[in-house]
């Protein structure tokens, strides 16, 4: 199956920019179908960004964020040709994982 | 008392908008679309002259500068990747008969959109993409797909995108029939309905680049290059006939069903007279 | 008080509006039929509202709990709204001229 997470980091040499796109439906719990029951929560708890051993941006998520999140951020350091690895867990258990070169 | 309530603001309402407009002199009664694709695109550029004619079909982002540089920053990374990459999965998979639906369609598919609605002599009636697409699932014994849900809007995200860049090029042949669509196409989107009194025209001609609540108008010119398009406000990929049913909804008036002969002319005349715009298909929007 | 008593019966008379009697059951089908009529006549014409629909729905539901003086205001009230989207269709017809860029 494709990978959920769309990701691209560039370094200018002192800042990386790095944005994602998520695919995930992150429904808050709060809405129902067209029969009227509740669509059960499911919704990505914990996003981290990591590089080079390190955490250069990690989130705690609740239903509030929309399906498909986008992320965009920066951080100091980060060279061409490095491994960004960026993985997710859900309310659900489940996780996904990438890497993508900083370009 | 909503009784009494009821018949004077129905009758105000309309009085109203009869006063708003003083009768001009009755438009003449040959059908003249190239006339009338002149004069809808001189209208558009006449009233933002800032605004190159092919930045047109980016809707709101083209009226007001803080959306346009949002959508900029958006279209790096754009929403409806997901919806697309579906749509091109969908498309090269086979039916259960081993076609496909490159089978039904002129190049095989690709890069065809721009061609679309156009009027079937055989039919004697406008055929849409989206119906395009279902008569070919039809045909080769799969069931048809909503037209308002995701995969219809997969499909023709798929094929928008192959068409991006190419100018819309609708055509209409010297057939009275096809003329008279056009023609009643044009009226739908001038005639007002719904509780509301508002007719297409009063947001996309009247109004472009005005709020309507928290939105940005678009304006009526390049309107249907960029669909099917991933709306904000609907998590997701929408399609040409979800908008023209939703459209109807919001100013209270009971829609028709997705691809009736009205709504089929309706995309005729507006597609026609945005022809020579670029087709910038899948859109992201508010 | 003898005074006030016919300027009270007339000011309950506007304030009703079309009743100055309770609606019976009678009343409210006689005034949802033409209401449901008047509704048709605007879906031949392509050109029904989305409140009309939800007015008769109103009306059915206050029948349904008995009370027969809000379900006939709402069947006639409904029927006001139909026969506007009918109106709005048929002027449209010429009107939309106006509005047309040339």
């Amino acid at each position: 199956m494709a990978s959920t997470i769309r990701v691209r980091a560039t370094s200018n040499g002192d800042t990386t920019e790095v944005q994602a796109l998520i695919q995930h439906p992150m429904d808050s719990g709060f809405v129902k179908d067209a029969k009227g029951e509740i669509i059960p929560p499911h919704f990505i708890q914990q996003l981290t960004f990591e590089y080079d051993g390190k955490n250069v941006f990690a989130a705690d998520w609740g239903g509030g964020v929309s399906k498909d999140p986008y992320v965009k951020f920066a951080f100091k350091g980060g060279k061409k040709g490095d491994d960004l690895k960026i993985s997710w867990v859900d309310n659900k258990g489940a996780t996904d994982t990438t890497t993508a070169k900083i370009q | 008392m909503r009784l009494t309530s009821a018949i004077p603001f129905a009758s105000a309402a309309l009085a109203l908008a009869a006063l708003t407009f003083a009768a001009p002199a009755p438009a003449a009664d040959t059908v003249d679309p190239v006339k009338d694709a002149k004069a809808f695109q001189k209208f558009f550029t006449d009233k933002f002259p800032k605004v190159k004619l092919e930045d047109f079909v980016n809707g709101p982002y083209s009226m007001n500068e803080d959306l346009h540089k949002q959508w900029e920053e958006k279209e790096q990374f754009p929403p409806y990747e997901f919806s697309l990459e579906m749509g091109k999965e969908m498309f090269s998979k086979p039916f259960k008969n081993g076609k496909s639906y490159e089978d039904c369609f002129p190049n095989k598919g690709v890069g065809i959109r721009q061609n679309y609605p156009y009027f079937d002599e055989k039919e004697g009636k406008v055929v849409t993409l989206e119906l395009a697409l279902n008569r070919c699932r039809e045909a080769n014994g799969e069931p048809a797909f909503s037209y308002v849900k995701d995969e219809m809007a997969a499909l023709t995200a798929y094929m928008a995108f192959t068409s991006r860049g190419k100018p819309m090029d609708i055509k209409i042949p010297s057939d009275p029939r096809a003329l008279e669509a056009y023609e009643k196409g044009k009226e739908y989107f001038y005639t007002r309905r719904g509780q509301l009194n508002f007719s297409c025209a009063t947001c996309h001609v009247q109004s472009p680049g005005e709020r309507i609540r928290a939105e940005v108008l678009a304006p009526a010119l390049g309107i249907l290059n960029a669909m099917p398009i991933y709306r904000s406000e609907w998590s997701g990929m929408g399609t040409i006939s979800r908008r023209f049913t939703s459209c109807n909804s919001q100013i209270r008036g009971v829609p028709l069903k997705p691809q009736d002969d009205e709504y089929r002319n309706l995309e005729y005349y507006l597609s026609y007279v945005s022809n020579g715009l670029p087709i910038s298909g899948p859109g992201a929007r508010p | 008080m003898n005074m006030l008593k016919p300027v009270l019966a007339s000011m309950l008379l506007i304030a009703s509006s079309v009743f100055a009697f309770a609606a019976s059951e009678d009343d409210y089908k006689a005034a949802y039929a033409a209401a449901e009529a008047a509704n048709k006549e605007a879906a031949a014409l392509r050109n029904q509202w989305t409140t009309t629909a939800a007015t008769l729905a109103a009306a059915k539901k206050s029948a349904e709990a008995g009370d027969f003086d809000k379900a006939t205001a709402a069947a006639k009230e409904a029927e006001a709204l139909a026969k506007a989207s009918s109106f709005q269709a048929t002027s449209e017809k010429t009107r939309w001229k106006d509005m047309e860029i040339r």
